[in-house]
């Protein structure tokens, strides 16, 4: 009957709409908007994809966000692009600032391009994944979040690391790991330097399943999880012994 | 008989003096830094060290009980759509879940909000008998960033970013493993019974430029209604307020070395960072100089005891203060009633200062589930509200005495100072004179 045939062509046209992205253009529009306009998502919305064009560099791009949508940034961001993300999958198509993707609690970021210092800060879930290098201070007091870099990571990364997975495809800068709590860190490549109560430690087939998960779901294909060295923390700094002092 | 001659009386070194002499002892003994809580214990200029002048022929006072004396104070309105809107100018500090027992966090929540001011979570996160006790919760964004999540960050009332504090400005927060208790190692993402070593700078930025920007992200993430309070240790107030200001701050926070910290070591406590007196005008001058002052609202902690160091900090130019130290005596902290027990830890009431331990006699310092049902939270949250309540009638009555109707009224020119020190510091004539110390070049 013509009535169904309106009805079920509306549901056609919507479910079109659903699936393109809502273009959101930051040549245009104020940044402040385009967090409102995000924070502002109902649960269960049906705009899931959404598309920032023109950061050029802005800081704070999709801010937290928590709804379970997809955010393709077209181009380079500022400081702290992602932070605090619950939920969404954000990729970069460009080059990120400081910051990125700090204190994520769940979803994904992925950087096409490099990642400047303390990417993935204070993370407690989620997954980062850096398809370039990352600078210094990578997974700073990570908590949780899990890290991958196709490329290097730069000096005092993964530093008073508590909880997670470090993944590094290439090498680390000096001191990786310093004063770590615990979190798991994974390197393919040279160790400039071990940081203080950070050592190599042995990779259990548990381990080898961990890494080789996170390989595949951050893209690193034709990677084996064989060819990483595991570091973690000797834990002699636990607590405090004055003969341990120098460490300090 | 033998003549001897006369003996003169043992005398014991100014210099190396009792306390000194144990301190070598100790750590000749123990080869570690002594680690305590609370703030600087030496004498130092203070509140006590100004008086008030209050009415004369040219100045006519209110009748105490008749005419009106305000003591609300709006904080954030600088560019939060949501300022925190206070009954009095007294806020409670920022004191960790992890460093406190639950029922003491609880207690502080009870009592600020009978009083209708606002408490401050900790390096520790936000609990859940906190912020349902608390009106007005300002949650801390900390170097640790322990417990830190959006979730909290929206369900506060306000946001204070710490750079420091005044007990260890530059240092960071330390909670040894025997307060490491299972909740405790859960909200801060630590293995249990390990000795915490917080950082001491923030991991995602360094400076103020960064520091602006940091503050954009807080504010795009809470969608600017929070106030942003940055908190700082009393070192450099004139520069700290300036560039705070500068960053984007509603709210400038500076705790004097009076202020207490759960623990750190003592060299630091009593040697690093300026008094409380100290910081204010310089911090003041700052606002004024960039034209902000009373714009962007300012609150001091440290060493705050009653209404008349509330009614002389608010005369040198602050908005509001804020207690923890005399907060935590209110909720019972070193009452004599448990001296047995302080001698048994070889101390007394009044002195017990060991608060990492975890053995606090009174069960605030404590997460020992046994010594924290010492405190009732709803007992002790009212004696927290009678206590403020006390500061804030004491305030009252000084500022009326001045001719003030509003305790932000008071001002520079209602104090003088008994000491050149207190006189320099505050920017107040010294008693009997027109000099100021520092002031026309002299």
């Amino acid at each position: 009957m013509p009535a169904i045939n309106v009805s079920k062509a509306t549901r056609e046209q919507d479910h079109e709409q659903s699936r393109a992205s809502r273009v959101f253009d930051l040549a245009e529009m104020p940044l402040r908007e385009l967090n409102q306009t995000l924070h502002d998502l109902a649960p269960g919305s049906n705009e899931t994809a959404w598309e920032v064009l023109h950061p050029k560099g802005s800081h704070s791009v999709a801010v937290g966000v928590d709804q379970p949508i997809t955010i393709d940034v077209r181009g380079s961001v500022g400081y702290y692009c992602g932070g605090m993300n619950d939920g969404s999958a954000i990729t970069v198509h460009g080059s990120a600032g400081p910051g990125v993707g700090e204190n994520m609690m769940s979803g994904s970021i992925t950087v096409k391009g490099d990642a400047s210092q303390y990417a993935g800060a204070t993370g407690r879930g989620g997954l980062l994944v850096i398809e370039g290098n990352a600078s210094s201070r990578c997974g700073i007091s990570m908590k949780g979040i899990d890290i991958v870099v196709h490329g290097n990571i730069g000096h005092m990364s993964a530093f008073m690391a508590q909880s997670g997975n470090l993944v590094v495809l290439g090498d680390a800068g000096d001191a990786l790991g310093d004063s770590i709590y615990e979190a798991r860190l994974f390197v393919r490549g040279k160790v400039e330097s071990l940081g203080a109560d950070c050592i190599a430690k042995e990779m259990r087939p548990e381990h080898l399943e961990l890494l080789q998960g996170l390989l595949d779901r951050a893209g690193a294909t034709g990677v084996k999880a064989a060819e990483f060295k595991r570091y973690g923390s000797a834990r002699t700094l636990y607590n405090f012994n004055i003969d341990n002092a120098d460490a300090y | 008989m033998t003549y001897r001659n006369p003996p003169t009386t043992p005398r014991k070194s100014a210099t190396f003096d009792d306390y000194t002499l144990s301190e070598i002892r100790r750590a000749a003994a123990t080869g570690i830094y002594d680690i305590r809580g609370a703030g600087a214990k030496r004498k130092l200029p203070h509140f006590d060290d100004l008086l008030v002048l209050g009415a004369s022929i040219s100045r006519y006072p209110l009748e105490g009980y008749r005419e009106r004396c305000d003591t609300g104070v709006v904080l954030g309105s600088r560019y939060a759509k949501k300022p925190i809107e206070l009954k009095i100018p007294i806020t409670i500090a920022g004191m960790s879940f992890g460093s406190l027992s639950g029922p003491a966090k609880e207690a502080l929540g009870r009592g600020a909000t009978l009083s209708g001011t606002s408490t401050t979570t900790g390096d520790g996160g936000m609990t859940e008998e906190e912020r349902g006790h608390s009106k007005t919760l300002v949650y801390q964004y900390l170097p640790s960033r322990y417990g830190m999540n959006p979730r909290d960050l929206r369900r506060a009332d306000a946001i204070e970013i710490v750079v420091g504090q005044g007990a260890k400005p530059g240092g960071g927060g330390m909670l040894l493993g025997q307060k490491i208790s299972d909740r405790v190692a859960e909200m801060r993402t630590l293995p249990k019974g390990i000795d915490q070593r917080s950082a001491s700078r923030h991991p995602d930025w360094t400076g103020p430029d960064d520091l602006e920007i940091k503050i954009l992200e807080l504010r795009e993430i809470t969608d600017w209604e929070k106030p942003i309070y940055v908190k700082v240790g009393g070192a450099r107030p004139y520069y700290d307020t300036a560039l705070a200001v500068k960053s984007g701050a509603d709210v400038v926070v500076i705790d004097g070395m009076q202020g207490g910290t759960a623990a750190t070591q003592e060299v630091f406590i009593e040697n690093v960072g300026q008094p409380t007196l100290a910081c204010i005008r310089p911090a003041v001058q700052a606002l004024q100089d960039l034209g902000m002052h009373r714009k962007v609202q300012l609150i001091v902690s440290g060493g705050i005891r009653n209404g008349a160091d509330v009614a002389k900090a608010l005369a040198l130019g602050v908005d509001a203060v804020s207690i923890g130290t005399a907060a935590l005596v209110a909720l019972g902290d070193n009452d004599p009633r448990w001296e047995a027990d302080y001698n048994e830890l070889g101390t007394t009431a009044g002195a017990y200062d060991d608060w990492h331990e975890g053995r606090d006699p009174a069960g605030i310092t404590t997460q020992d589930p046994e010594l924290m049902k010492r405190v009732d939270p709803i007992a002790a949250g009212r004696r927290l509200a009678n206590y403020l309540k006390v500061m804030t009638l004491e305030a009252q009555t000084i500022a009326r005495a001045c001719g003030k109707n509003s305790l932000h009224n008071l001002e520079p020119e209602d104090l003088v100072a008994l000491t050149i020190e207190a006189a320099a510091m505050a920017g107040v004539p010294l008693a009997g004179t027109n000099w100021i110390p520092g002031k026309n070049g002299f």
